[in-house]
């Protein structure tokens, strides 16, 4: 048993009266810029939005041994996310139950307990305090619950990816995913053994609202424009052969690509129907990467004809998918977005590599496909992604223009059956719509407005 | 019967191999010791020129010129942890050939980087320049600390750290066969990398 600590309605400065009508900010088409714009909305998101639905927290194999520790944030609160000396995952909260210092400075580590920096209270990685200096010094019971270290209530793991709430009313994560789960087990199931480990990451930040990250996610319009250098540096050789996002260029709504709203504000753009399946049709959709030529030879030589299908293992997984609101599965990246301020974003592209659990591949294919696979993917970071930035940026200095106050998502919308509901009740719609925009704001509508029930969590 | 083409490394990559990897590690690591510290001032003179240069050519954005610098083979390596690490197993922030290195000058060309539409101004300060024999006496190894002022956007920003230049004696003089590029806040977030370093 563990105790609950009901802690109610989000707590904000304006507590008690609703900061605004959200339905006035957030219509059917368009939205209000002050949702990009308002330090106070910012503050609310911070509890209604990040931890008042499934918040990503981090990877497990960032995590893989008993009483490793990796320290991250859901919106604003510092956390520690464990895996304790019994294997449980706990995402603790990094602030000390004496005066609220944080408890670890450092990124990761192994670790059985955190000692307090300030004045040495040491707390087991349970949560559970294990001892103060001059115990004698205090009237009552060290033992009351309420000196252990606060936790997120509900954490899970969905094959890998660790989620956390506080929301004692959001479904459990499996019902929650819904029907993008199967997408989630399609992306990990063509790497060996269904598996991909997290190694090192593309980091950026942006001075910018973090919701313009989550707006790109799913965006297939502006991949032509936005990335108009991308692509045409990736097809400077290519010739008849169109490299990486080409097929955008021209009438990307006639491709068989599409993309898909499957609710709670998570959404996918399918891209794989563009591709040819078989083995190598995912590699020979690569633009020119570090190596690529040398370990092309070098695996048909060595594999004959299994060369394509391990190569394959190298290329970019053409799939966004996009889990409200703070994480993007694309390609090989894990992207994970970080709120800092209303105006301050990190976008963290996480690396994965694949690994070989059952030997079937061998050390030298494992070595060699990741090899080519780290650089594939500081592809897209490079020369994509630095681009996006720099228009979220903008974005962010546009709406500093009071008086017009409206942004658009209404590509696709009011035209007859062009976007669909289908029958398990995801929509769809052509590549370039921003129905998938349109859905997630009214999901982060519908948690803005919530009565929320949150709790806390403390050993006892 | 074809004829092979050459090797072009611009056009193709067959030189970024197991064995490159494993030699580029090996040549970065426990390089800096005061045993191999070169001590002649008029040689030491000579490297702190050359990425003198660099830093100037870099600065103007004279991209061709920098790049001839370079030999045919090379590797311009960002890593994203402090130690440098295992490129084969870690993202770098960059990692390229002569080709990607090529790919990033071109895309800046484009007109439609907007990353760098305006581009940056750039001020480096090169210093502690040391220089370092290795076993082959036509490569040196080369320890610098940069600071580099960039204006871009609204305000300007300082990126710094130390890079490593492994040099080797060609025909056509010193050339840098790799630079390692150690940013201080190279496993932070950091706004719009997209200039050269």
């Amino acid at each position: 048993m563990t105790a609950l600590e009901k802690v109610g309605s989000p707590p904000t400065r304006l507590e008690g009266t609703e900061l605004h009508d959200w339905d006035y900010l957030v219509q059917e088409d368009r939205a209000h810029r002050l949702i990009y714009t308002d330090p106070a909305i910012f503050e609310a998101e911070m509890t209604r939005i990040f931890g008042g639905t499934w918040t990503y927290l981090a990877h497990e194999s960032e995590i893989p041994k008993p009483n490793d520790f990796i320290t991250r944030r859901m919106g604003l609160r510092p956390l520690i996310i464990v895996r304790d000396a019994e294997g449980q995952l706990r995402a603790l909260y990094n602030r000390c139950t004496h005066r609220g210092t944080t408890l670890c400075r450092w990124d990761k580590g192994n670790t059985k307990s955190f000692q307090c920096p300030y004045h040495g209270w040491n707390f087991l990685n349970s949560g559970k305090l294990r001892g103060v200096p001059w115990p004698e010094g205090y009237a009552g019971d060290m033992h009351d619950p309420k000196y252990n270290l606060a936790q997120v209530p509900r954490v899970e793991s969905y094959r890998g990816f660790i989620f956390g709430t506080l929301s004692m009313d959001a479904l459990p994560l499996p019902g929650h995913l819904g029907p993008i789960a199967e997408i989630i087990d399609q992306w990990l199931d063509r790497n060996p053994g269904g598996k991909v480990v997290v190694c090192e990451a593309n980091r950026f930040r942006y001075k910018g609202n973090w919701k313009l990250a989550y707006d790109n996610s799913c965006d297939g319009y502006h991949v032509a424009y936005s990335h108009r250098s991308l692509l045409e540096t990736e097809n400077r050789f290519a010739g008849e052969n169109a490299k990486g996002m080409a097929y955008y260029r021209d009438s990307p709504d006639a491709q068989p690509m599409y993309m898909r709203y499957t609710g709670h504000g998570n959404h996918f753009k399918d891209k794989r129907p563009n591709l040819e399946q078989r083995p190598g049709g995912l590699w020979a959709l690569e633009s020119a990467h570090p190596g690529m030529e040398h370990y092309e030879a070098e695996f048909i030589k060595r594999y004959g004809h299994r060369a394509f299908a391990l190569l394959d293992l190298a290329g970019s997984e053409p799939v966004n998918i996009n889990i409200f609101p703070n994480l993007s599965l694309l390609g090989n990246h894990i992207q994970v977005f970080e709120p800092v301020s209303v105006d301050e974003t990190n976008a963290i592209w996480y690396g994965t590599m694949i690994v070989d659990e059952d030997g079937s591949l061998g050390d030298d294919a494992v070595t060699d496909i990741n090899a080519l696979r780290m650089r594939t993917q500081e592809g897209f970071p490079n020369f994509g992604e630095v681009d996006d930035i720099a228009n979220f940026e903008q974005i962010q200095r546009g709406l500093m223009a009071v008086e017009d106050e409206w942004i658009y998502m209404n590509r696709g919308f009011g035209i007859p059956g062009r976007v669909k509901t289908l029958e398990d009740g995801t929509i769809t719609a052509p590549a370039t719509d921003e129905a998938f925009m349109r859905e997630h704001f009214k999901e982060w509508k519908r948690l803005m407005k919530a009565r929320a029930n949150f709790a806390i969590r403390r050993e006892p | 019967m074809t004829t092979q083409a050459p090797l072009d490394p611009s056009r193709s990559s067959y030189y970024i191999s197991d064995a490159l990897y494993r030699d580029l590690i090996a040549s970065f690591s426990e390089w800096q010791h005061d045993a191999l510290a070169v001590t002649d001032v008029f040689v030491r003179d000579e490297f702190r020129q050359l990425l003198e240069r660099e830093a100037r050519l870099l600065d103007q954005l004279r991209y061709d010129e920098w790049l001839a610098m370079y030999a045919p083979e090379c590797v311009y390596w960002v890593p994203s942890t402090p130690n440098g690490g295992d490129p084969r197993r870690e993202i770098a922030i960059m990692f390229d050939d002569r080709r990607r290195l090529e790919d990033r000058i071109y895309r800046m060309r484009t007109g439609f980087a907007w990353s760098q539409a305006p581009a940056s101004r750039t001020v480096r300060l090169i210093t502690n320049v040391e220089v370092f024999s290795t076993a082959d006496a036509d490569k040196r190894m080369l320890r610098s600390n940069f600071l580099i002022s960039e204006f871009w956007g609204d305000e300007t920003r300082q990126l710094t750290g130390w890079a490593g230049h492994r040099v080797a004696r060609g025909e056509g003089g010193w050339k840098i066969a790799a630079k390692q590029v150690n940013l201080i806040e190279c496993d932070q977030s950091i706004r719009n990398p997209s200039i050269i370093l």
